[in-house]
C-alpha cells in the first residue's frame, strides 16, 4: 500500500499548494501584477492567526474571521497607497516594490515573533484521521485542506461568473479603459482584488499552519510553490491551478519517497519539465 | 570618451558644405572630466593596498564585488527588461565551479575563475530558452525557481560538502598564482596577501564590467536592447533580433556573475549551498543598490553601493531590523524617487558622468 499512500499524500499536499496559488493567480489574472511578497503575506496571516488564537484566546473560526477581515483591509490599503502608484507598462517598479515588501515582512516577522518554529494548535483535530478504505486512513487535517481548496475554487468561480463584482473583475482584466467607461471604478476593483487575494491567503495560512510548523524564513518557498502550481496548471484557469497544485504535491511526495532530500527538488524539476514540454501549462484556459 | 558623432546627410544629394550638419552627441564636457577623474580613481584604488589596513581592503572587496553584481543586474533588468530574481544562481554556480576546480581537478584558483564564469554561462545558455518562455514578471519568479533547483542540486554533491558545505585549507591556496609576488611586493603574510590579490582582481573585474556595459550601451547593440525592452514588436519591425540579443545578454551577464561568485568565495575560502545561493545576499542587496542609486544609469549603482556600504557599517549589527530599514527605504524610493538618488540629482543638475543618452544637435 505504500505506493498508494504516497499518491494520496501527494494529492492532499496539492490541496495546500492550490490554496497558496489561488491568491497569486487572482491578482495576476485581474491586474497583471506578480506579487513577490505573496508567500510572506501568507506567513503574516499565519502569525496573525497564531496571535489571535493564543494571545486573544479566540476559537479557530472567530480568529479566522477576524484575520480574514484584517488581511482584506490590509490588501485594500496596500493597493490604494502603494501598489497603485507603481502599476503601469514598466514591469520593473511593481516587481521591485513587492520584492521590497517581501524582505520587510519576512524580517519584520523575525523581529516580532523570533526565528522559532510555530504551529497553530487546534486540539485533537490535527492528529485525528479518518479511514477511507480498509488499510487506508488519511489525516483529517490534510483531507480538510483538499476539501477547502476545492470549495475555495468553486466559490471563486461563483464570484467570477455569477456576480456583478466578478463581471467587473473580468471586464477590468480584459480592458481597464473600456471597463471604466462602463462605470466600473477601476481603482476599487483592483483594491478589492488584492484584498480578496489576501483573504484567500488566510485560508491557505490556516490550513497550512495546522498541518505543518512554520517560521518567518519560509515565505519565499511558499511563493515558489504557488507560482509552480499556477504555471503547471496553466494561466487563466482556477481549476487548472488546483490541478497544478495536485501535480506539484504528487511530484514532491514521490520525490520525497525515493529520497527525502529530493522532495523539493522533484517539485522544481517537474515545473521545469512542464515548462519544456507544455509551456502553456497542462490545463490552459480555452480562450487564448 | 570624446564626442561620438554620426553624420547624417540632410538629403540624398550632397549637402552644400556651408550648411550645418546634424550630429548625435553622447559625450558632454563633464563626462570628459569624469573620465580623467575615473582613471585617477582607479589608479589610486590599485595603489591603495600599499597603505590600507586589511579591514579596509576586505570592505572594498565587498564594495567592488557588489558594484559589479549591481552593474550586471542593472543592464539585465533595467536596460534589458529581464527582471531576474535568480542571479544568485550564477554566483553560486561560479563559486561551486571554483571549489570543484580547486578540490577535484587541482586547478590554480586564479585560472579557475574564468572557467567558473564559463560554467555559469553554460548553465545559463541551457536555462535561457526554458525561462524565456515565461513572460515579463513571470520570468522573475521562474529565475528564482531555477536558482533554488540549482541550490538543491549543488547540495547533493557530497564531495563538495553536501548540504553543510566545505572549506579550502589555506595550504591549498598558498601556491596560488601571483600570491608569492604579492607577498614579496607588500611584505604580507599569505592570508593578507590573498585578500590583496582578490581585491586587485575584483577591481579589475569591476572596471572591465563597467566599461564593457558602458561601451555596450553606447553601441548600436545597446540601442537595440533598449528598443527590445520598450517595444519588442516595433524593434523587430526595424530588424532587431530581440530574442537573440536578450539571450546573448543573459549568457554574458551569467558569465561575469559567475566570475564574481568565484572571486567572492575565493576570498571567503568556505562555501555552503545556503550562503552561495542566498537570495538576500546576492539578489536583494543588489536590487537595493540599483534601486537606491538609480535604475538605467551607470552612475546609479556606484552611488547605491556606497550608500549600502554606509548602511551596512552602521546598521548591520541590528540584523533583521537592518533589512526592514533597507526594504522600506527601497519601497519609498521606488514610490517617490523612481529614478533613484543619482537619477534625481542628474535630472536636477544635468549631470552625466557616463552619458548613454543621445542628443541631436547642430554642429
Amino acid at each position: 500500500m505504500s505506493g498508494f499512500d504516497t499518491i494520496v499524500e501527494g494529492v492532499l499536499l496539492g490541496g495546500v499548494y492550490a490554496l497558496f496559488a489561488l491568491g497569486l493567480s487572482l491578482i495576476f489574472g485581474i491586474m497583471r501584477l506578480v506579487n513577490l511578497a505573496h508567500g510572506d503575506l501568507i506567513l503574516l496571516a499565519a502569525y496573525l492567526m497564531l496571535s489571535a488564537t493564543t494571545a486573544l484566546g479566540l476559537p479557530l473560526a472567530a480568529a479566522s474571521l477576524l484575520v480574514v477581515v484584517t488581511m482584506f483591509a490590509l490588501g485594500f490599503v496596500l493597493q490604494r497607497l502603494v501598489l497603485e502608484r507603481v502599476l503601469g507598462d514598466d514591469i520593473l517598479p511593481p516587481l521591485l516594490v513587492t520584492f521590497g515588501l517581501s524582505i520587510v515582512i519576512q524580517n519584520g516577522l523575525l523581529l516580532g515573533y523570533g526565528a522559532d518554529s510555530r504551529r497553530l494548535q487546534v486540539g485533537s483535530f490535527e492528529s485525528s484521521s479518518v479511514t477511507l478504505a480498509p488499510g487506508l486512513s488519511v489525516g483529517l487535517a490534510p483531507l480538510t485542506a483538499l476539501v477547502t481548496a476545492i470549495a475555495a475554487v468553486a466559490l471563486l468561480q461563483l464570484i467570477f461568473y455569477r456576480t456583478s463584482l466578478g463581471r467587473a473583475f473580468r471586464a477590468t482584466a480584459d480592458n481597464p479603459a473600456i471597463a471604466q467607461l462602463m462605470g466600473v471604478n477601476e481603482r476599487n476593483v483592483y483594491a478589492i482584488a488584492v484584498g480578496l487575494s489576501l483573504a484567500v491567503s488566510v485560508i491557505a495560512a490556516v490550513v497550512f499552519g495546522i498541518r505543518a510548523s512554520f517560521d518567518p524564513s519560509i515565505g519565499p518557498a511558499r511563493l515558489l510553490y504557488a507560482f509552480e502550481a499556477v504555471i503547471i496548471g496553466g494561466l487563466g484557469s482556477l481549476w487548472g491551478t488546483l490541478a497544478g497544485g495536485i501535480v506539484l504535491g504528487l511530484a514532491q511526495a514521490i520525490g520525497g519517497r525515493i529520497n527525502p532530500e529530493w522532495q523539493i527538488l522533484a517539485g522544481h524539476l517537474t515545473f521545469l519539465a512542464v515548462l519544456m514540454v507544455r509551456p502553456r501549462g497542462l490545463f490552459p484556459a480555452r480562450r487564448a | 570618451m570624446s564626442v561620438e558623432s554620426i553624420r547624417i546627410p540632410a538629403s540624398r544629394e550632397e549637402r552644400p558644405a556651408d550648411l550645418p550638419a546634424w550630429q548625435i552627441r553622447v559625450g558632454t564636457r563633464l563626462s570628459r572630466v569624469a573620465a580623467v577623474a575615473g582613471i585617477m580613481l582607479v589608479v589610486a584604488l590599485a595603489a591603495l593596498p600599499a597603505i590600507a589596513s586589511r579591514n579596509l581592503i576586505q570592505d572594498l572587496i565587498f564594495v567592488l564585488t557588489m558594484l559589479t553584481l549591481a552593474q550586471l543586474w542593472n543592464v539585465l533588468a533595467g536596460w534589458g527588461g529581464l527582471v531576474s530574481v535568480g542571479q544568485q544562481a550564477f554566483v553560486g554556480l561560479g563559486a561551486y565551479a571554483l571549489f570543484a576546480g580547486i578540490v577535484m581537478a587541482g586547478l590554480d584558483p586564479v585560472a579557475a575563475i574564468p572557467l567558473a564564469g564559463l560554467f555559469a554561462a553554460l548553465i545559463a545558455a541551457m536555462l535561457g530558452p526554458l525561462l524565456f518562455r515565461l513572460e515579463g514578471p513571470y520570468f522573475a519568479i521562474g529565475s528564482w525557481v531555477a536558482a533554488e533547483a540549482l541550490r538543491l542540486i549543488c547540495a547533493q554533491f557530497k564531495s563538495l560538502g553536501g548540504g553543510t558545505g566545505m572549506s579550502i585549507s589555506p595550504g591549498e591556496l598558498s601556491q596560488m598564482f601571483g600570491l608569492k609576488a604579492v607577498q614579496a611586493l607588500l611584505g604580507l603574510r599569505p592570508a593578507a596577501a590573498r585578500d590583496v590579490l582578490v581585491y586587485w582582481l575584483a577591481l579589475l573585474l569591476a572596471v572591465l564590467v563597467t566599461l564593457g556595459i558602458y561601451g555596450f550601451m553606447r553601441s548600436r547593440h545597446g540601442l537595440a536592447l533598449a528598443a527590445s525592452r520598450d517595444n519588442a514588436a516595433a524593434a523587430r519591425s526595424v530588424g532587431v533580433r530581440t530574442a537573440r540579443i536578450r539571450h546573448v545578454l543573459w549568457i554574458a551577464v551569467a558569465f561575469a556573475t559567475g566570475m564574481v561568485g568565484a572571486l567572492v568565495y575565493l576570498q571567503k575560502a568556505r562555501i555552503s549551498p545556503d550562503a552561495a545561493f542566498s537570495v538576500t545576499d546576492w539578489t536583494a542587496y543588489v536590487i537595493f543598490i540599483v534601486v537606491i542609486g538609480g535604475v538605467r544609469t551607470i552612475e546609479g549603482p556606484m552611488v547605491g553601493v556606497l550608500l549600502l556600504w554606509g548602511l551596512v557599517t552602521y546598521l548591520a549589527q541590528h540584523g533583521s531590523l537592518y533589512l526592514v530599514v533597507l526594504g522600506t527605504l527601497a519601497i519609498l524610493i521606488m514610490l517617490f524617487m523612481p529614478k533613484g538618488v543619482w537619477g534625481a540629482a542628474a535630472r536636477r543638475w544635468q549631470l552625466q558622468l557616463f552619458p548613454t543618452q543621445r542628443w541631436l544637435g547642430r554642429s
